[in-house]
C-alpha cells in the first residue's frame, strides 16, 4: 500500500536550540534515511523538501461567481506546518508507522510525521 | 415468550460465531467493511428468526450461509468496482453449501482461530479508544448496533457511527488483519486495555435495569478468554482473565434485593462464587509463573487479597497497599494513585491518605470517585460540611443510577 509520509517543520528556533554540528548530523542522516530505504524500494517517490511556511501563497475559492482569491500566507493557521514529503510502498500500515517511527527529523524540536493513505485508483 | 434468559442463550450462539465469521468472509474477499456489514446483518435476521423459532440446530452454519449471501448481495451491487468481481465470483460459488453443510472457498469456520488477528485490528492504535470499544463488540463479540449503543449508554446513531468511521479506517488506512509480529507486549496492552473497558462499563452500568442490557462483563471475561488461550505465553493475557474472573466471582453479592449496589465492604461473602475465586488464582499463579509481573496481574493480586479475606476487617491491607505500591510502577496513573490512597487510609488512617488524594485534584477534578473518596477520607477526619461539599461534588459528576443511590446515601448520614 501506498502512503504519503508528511514531516511538520521543527521551524528555525528549534534548529537554531539543536546548534549547527547536530543540524548538519540529523541532515545527514535523513540523507541516508532516504538513500537506504529508497534502495529497498520502500520509499517509491522522494517528494521534496519545502521551502519555510512563510515563503507559502495560497490562493483559495472567492465569492460566489467570482474568481478564485490569491492569499499570502499558508492556507490554515497552525502550528504544525509541512516541512516536506515522500511516497512509500509499504506492506500495511504498521509497517508506514514504524518507518515513519526512524524518521530523523524526529530527534530536532516537537515534530512529527503524518502517515496517510493514498488514494488507489487502479 | 422467550425472556431475557434465551436471549443471552442466543448471544452465545452468535458470539461464538461472529468473529470467526467476520475474519473469515474479511480475508476471502479482501473488505473488512463488506464482511462485517454482511455477518451483521446476518445476526440481526439470526436473532429474529430464532427469537420466532428457537435456534436452528446448527446456528453456526446458520449463520454462515445467511452472512455469504448477505456478502453476495453486498457485492452485486458494488460491482461497479472491478476489484470486487473476482471475490464475488469465489463467493457466489461458495455460498450455496453442498451437502453436509461444508463449504469451499471460505475457510472452515472451524479452521485456525483469526479471530485475534480481528481483534488486534479493532483494538489498533490508529483508531479512537470509543471506537475500539464498539468495533470489537461488533466484529469479535456479535453485538447489534442496537446493544452496543444501550451497554456504552450512547446513541444508536453514536455507536454506529463510530463503528463505520472505524471499519472504513481499517480498510483505507491499511491497518492488517494480523497479530503484530512487532511490539507484541505493546500492543497487546492496548487489547487488554480495550477488553478492560468493556469489561468495566458492564460492571459499573450494572445497575436496576440490567436484565434489559446486555451482560458486558461476560462478553469481556469471554475476550479475555479467548486472548489468553491463543496468546498462553503472555502472563499479562492470562493477568485480565484472573482479574475479570475474580471480579467476576463478586456478582452474586454486587446488588442488594432492590437491584442497588452493595459496596465492596458490605457484600455477604458468602454468597461469592468460590469455584470462580479458584480458577482466577490458579490463572494468576499460572501468569506469576512466567516472571513478567505487570498491571493487571497486579490488579488480580490485589483483588485476590480482597477475595482470601473473610469478612472486611480481615482484610490484610498492607498486603493490599505493597501491591498497590508494585502496581504504580507499572502504571502511574492518577486513578491507581487514588486507589492506593484508599489502602494507605487503611493501613495508616485517613490523614496521610487525604494528603495524597488532594495532591491528585488537578487530575482528576472532573472524576466522581475522587470527590467520593476524599468525602469518605473527610468523613473519617470528623469534617462534616467539606465532607459534604465533596459528596455533593462527587454526585453531581455521577451518571450511574446505583452509585448516585450509594453516593445520596452518604450524603445523609
Amino acid at each position: 500500500m501506498k502512503y504519503v509520509l508528511m514531516f511538520t517543520d521543527a521551524g528555525p528556533a528549534a534548529w537554531e536550540a539543536a546548534g549547527e554540528a547536530r543540524s548538519k548530523e540529523v541532515y545527514e542522516e535523513m540523507f541516508t534515511w532516504f538513500a537506504e530505504h529508497g534502495a529497498a524500494g520502500r520509499i517509491v517517490n522522494a517528494g521534496a523538501e519545502l521551502q519555510p511556511v512563510t515563503t507559502a501563497t495560497t490562493v483559495r475559492t472567492g465569492e460566489a461567481g467570482t474568481a478564485p482569491v490569491v492569499v499570502d500566507g499558508p492556507f490554515l493557521e497552525t502550528k504544525e506546518v509541512i516541512g516536506g514529503f515522500c511516497i512509500v510502498d509499504v506492506p500495511d500500515l504498521d509497517a508506514a508507522v514504524a518507518l515513519a517511527s526512524t524518521w530523523p527529523g524526529l530527534q530536532v524540536g516537537n515534530t512529527a510525521v503524518e502517515v496517510r493513505p493514498i488514494v488507489d485508483h487502479g | 415468550m422467550h425472556g431475557p434468559p434465551a436471549d443471552a442463550e442466543l448471544a452465545r450462539l452468535v458470539r461464538d460465531e461472529a468473529g470467526r465469521l467476520v475474519a473469515g468472509l474479511a480475508r476471502a474477499i479482501g473488505d473488512l467493511d463488506v464482511a462485517e456489514e454482511a455477518v451483521q446483518e446476518a445476526i440481526v435476521e439470526a436473532l429474529e428468526a430464532w427469537r420466532r423459532d428457537g435456534p436452528p440446530p446448527n446456528p453456526g452454519g446458520w449463520l454462515t450461509t445467511a452472512a455469504r449471501r448477505n456478502a453476495v448481495d453486498r457485492l452485486r451491487r458494488m460491482a461497479l468496482h472491478r476489484t470486487k468481481v473476482a471475490a464475488l465470483a469465489r463467493l457466489a460459488e461458495a455460498v450455496e453449501p453442498a451437502a453436509g453443510g461444508r463449504v469451499a472457498g471460505v475457510p472452515d469456520e472451524r479452521g485456525p482461530d483469526e479471530r485475534l488477528p480481528l481483534l488486534f485490528a479493532c483494538c489498533h492504535p490508529a483508531l479512537p479508544v470509543a471506537a475500539r470499544i464498539a468495533l470489537t463488540l461488533r466484529a469479535v463479540v456479535g453485538l447489534t448496533t442496537a446493544e452496543i449503543a444501550r451497554a456504552l449508554i450512547t446513541s444508536e446513531a453514536t455507536a454506529a457511527q463510530r463503528i463505520v468511521r472505524a471499519k472504513r479506517k481499517i480498510v483505507q488506512a491499511g491497518i492488517a488483519l494480523r497479530v503484530p509480529s512487532e511490539d507484541l507486549v505493546g500492543r497487546l496492552d492496548t487489547v487488554l486495555t480495550v477488553v478492560y473497558l468493556a469489561f468495566n462499563e458492564g460492571y459499573l452500568t450494572s445497575s436496576g435495569d440490567r436484565a434489559a442490557r446486555r451482560d458486558l462483563a461476560s462478553d469481556a471475561r469471554w475476550l479475555a478468554a479467548l486472548v489468553a488461550t491463543e496468546l498462553p505465553g503472555e502472563p499479562e493475557a492470562l493477568g485480565l482473565l484472573a482479574l475479570l474472573t475474580l471480579l467476576g466471582a463478586r456478582e452474586p453479592a454486587r446488588f442488594a434485593a432492590d437491584g442497588g449496589l452493595v459496596l465492596l465492604a458490605d457484600q455477604d461473602r458468602s454468597r461469592w462464587d468460590a469455584a470462580a475465586i479458584a480458577e482466577g488464582t490458579r490463572l494468576l499463579e499460572r501468569a506469576a509463573g512466567r516472571r513478567r509481573p505487570g498491571r493487571f496481574q497486579l490488579q488480580a493480586a490485589i483483588a485476590a487479597v480482597h477475595a482470601e479475606a473473610g469478612t472486611w476487617a480481615d482484610t490484610d491491607w498492607p498486603q493490599i497497599l505493597a501491591l498497590y505500591e508494585l502496581l504504580r510502577r507499572h502504571d502511574g496513573s492518577p486513578v491507581v494513585r487514588l486507589n492506593q490512597a484508599v489502602a494507605l487510609a487503611h493501613v495508616c488512617g485517613p490523614a496521610p491518605a487525604l494528603a495524597e488524594v488532594d495532591g491528585l485534584g488537578d487530575a482528576l477534578r472532573d472524576y466522581h470517585l475522587f470527590h467520593a473518596t476524599r468525602a469518605e477520607l473527610l468523613h473519617m477526619l470528623a469534617r462534616p460540611d467539606e465532607a459534604r461539599d465533596a459528596g455533593r461534588r462527587a454526585l453531581a459528576l455521577t451518571g450511574n443510577p446505583a452509585e448516585r443511590a450509594l453516593i445520596r446515601a452518604r450524603l445523609a448520614r
